[in-house]
């Protein structure tokens, strides 16, 4: 589904990445693990190029998603017509909108009216939460809340692939299981996931595969439960 | 003073602040999308008035087509909106879009709008002249008097014009999801293309509704008051542009109030004061307004975003 191979890119006069190659398959629930600085955003911002300053500059490599390559292709067509959707790092919900606009302004370039009536009541299954605070302002939201909202967003997009930046980051622990499980739930019903994560625990527990990057580079890649109990994984990232 | 003299100037007022509020209404959606200061827009509506006029003259002046005046009033309306908006859209697309993706600062900007609007206005000016010119008269005036107040129909036109296409405009932004677009950009544009959204198509259709706002304000503008002149929108500009300031730039329904605000405390101080003094007692009490709210009626402060 995505291929991502020998990509090399600038972030501003940094070079980030030397040479990442990946790929995640249709249905699976992939992580991208490493350390601050390693790469891993860049990696995803070069899939889903937003204006500068956000988006790096890609010096070689390639990119494709189905068969088309992402190159060259502006954010809001790889949104809206190859159904790829990124829950960015720090969330950026809409805080002067409402819940539920914020996840109304997400079907924008939808036509499909029926899907996205069965959307809104899968989203609010999976959150029940942002049910209950549909009419709220979304900057009067938990941090927590927040982030189910910027995934339920995502999945409105009529996503068929998610990309995630950081989820977990300034979460409680039950909460990032809780967003995990929902992920997770996502993943069952069709939606293939590519996380960044640097909580290494969570990821491994819920994905079926990981890559692991080290200074721009992937340094490490397999089957969650394989790098689960390899010793330097457990070393560097697990903390044990 | 007894209240038919009340009355009759609270009439006045709300004309007169139709027009304030009618363009300010297309600064403060400019600048609530883009942070903009958008100031080329009051000879936006210098343009819609002549466009109405040159409507006007296509439609009764020639010996091809004869339309009820009503109906020739009607399409000079329309024409003169469409005809004006691709004037505002051309403007951010020759000009202000190309700075927007090299990433100038935002003050380069707002002296090209500037420079936008002096264009306008000479460019008028080059082309047809300094002379005044009057607007042809596609209403029948007809003065109604209740006790000594009187009204015509133009001033009642003008007055619910006005509040239709303010409430056109909030269902607008409110109800719709290019509307929820235009709020979610003045809120964080780097994430509404990641909505699938193309920004700069919002940003036209923003270009759009504010444009023909002044342009419908211009041809109302000539109707009540039919003598058209190149700089005829550089004052009423300046001050609808104020008028979204005390109202709370960036939010639709300060403009509003903001317009109306500014019209009645010109009608007033005149009706009370020597005429001359108009302007002055205006200012000063919107200076103290801001003084006291700097973020205008309805605005809140906004962090700063790059």
């Amino acid at each position: 589904m995505l291929e991502i191979k020998n990509l090399y890119a600038n972030y501003g006069a940094i070079e980030a990445l030397h040479g990442v190659s990946l790929y995640v398959d249709q249905g699976e629930m992939v992580a991208l693990l490493g350390a601050n600085g390693a790469g891993k955003s860049t990696t995803l911002m070069s899939i889903m190029r937003l204006p500068p300053p956000e988006a790096p500059l890609i010096k070689q490599g390639s990119i494709f998603f189905n068969q088309v390559n992402l190159l060259n292709v502006p954010p809001h067509v790889v949104v809206a017509e190859h159904g790829i959707a990124l829950v960015p790092e720090g969330r950026r919900i809409f805080g002067n909108l409402t819940v539920f606009e914020n996840l109304t302004i997400a079907t924008y370039a939808r036509k499909d009216k029926n899907q996205i009536a069965l959307d809104y009541d899968a989203v609010f299954d999976l959150f029940p939460r942002l049910n209950d605070r549909k009419k709220q302002r979304a900057d009067t939201l938990s941090g927590g809340e927040q982030q189910m909202l910027a995934m339920g967003r995502a999945f409105m997009c009529g996503a068929s692939f998610i990309l995630l930046d950081e989820p977990s980051m300034g979460l409680a622990p039950f909460l990032m299981q809780e967003l995990f499980k929902a992920l997770k739930q996502l993943n069952e019903n069709g939606v293939t996931i590519f996380v960044v994560e640097q909580n290494a625990n969570i990821a491994l527990k819920y994905a079926h595969r990981a890559y692991v990057m080290e200074t721009g580079r992937i340094v490490l890649e397999g089957k969650s439960h394989e790098l689960v109990n390899n010793p330097e994984i457990r070393k560097a990232y697990l903390g044990a | 003073m007894d209240s038919q003299i009340l009355i009759q100037n609270f009439l006045n007022a709300l004309q007169w602040g139709s027009f304030y509020a009618l363009i300010a209404l297309g600064y403060t959606l400019v600048y609530g999308v883009l942070l903009l200061i958008n100031f080329a827009h009051g000879d936006i509506f210098m343009v819609g008035a002549y466009l109405g006029f040159f409507f006007a003259i296509v439609l009764t002046g020639n010996s091809l087509i004869h339309l009820p005046l009503w109906i020739v009033f009607i399409m000079t309306v329309v024409l003169s909106m469409i005809a004006t908006s691709f004037v505002g859209v051309t403007l951010e697309r020759v000009a202000y879009r190309p700075l927007r993706r090299k990433g100038t600062n935002r003050l380069y900007v707002v002296i090209t709008a500037l420079m936008c609007g002096l264009i306008l206005e000479n460019g008028n000016l080059a082309v047809f002249g300094a002379s005044r010119r009057s607007f042809p008269e596609l209403i029948e005036k007809t003065i109604y008097s209740f006790g000594g107040i009187t009204i015509s129909n133009i001033k009642i036109m003008v007055i619910v014009t006005a509040f239709v296409a303010f409430i056109v405009l909030e269902m607008i932004i409110r109800k719709t999801r290019i509307g929820m677009a235009m709020r979610a950009i003045s809120y964080d544009r780097v994430a509404v293309p990641l909505m699938g959204i193309p920004v700069d198509r919002i940003i036209v259709f923003t270009f759009v509704l504010g444009s023909s706002m002044a342009a419908l304000a211009g041809v109302l503008f000539v109707t009540a008051y039919p003598v058209l002149e190149p700089y005829m929108g550089a004052t009423i500009g300046w001050k609808a542009f104020i008028a979204a300031v005390v109202g709370g730039i960036g939010e639709i329904r300060g403009a509003f109030v903001g317009g109306f605000l500014l019209g009645f405390i010109e009608i007033f101080v005149a009706a009370f004061f020597p005429s001359t003094l108009r302007d002055l007692i205006a200012f000063s009490v919107l200076l103290v307004l801001l003084s006291v709210k700097p973020t205008g009626l309805f605005g809140f402060s906004r962090s700063t975003k790059i």
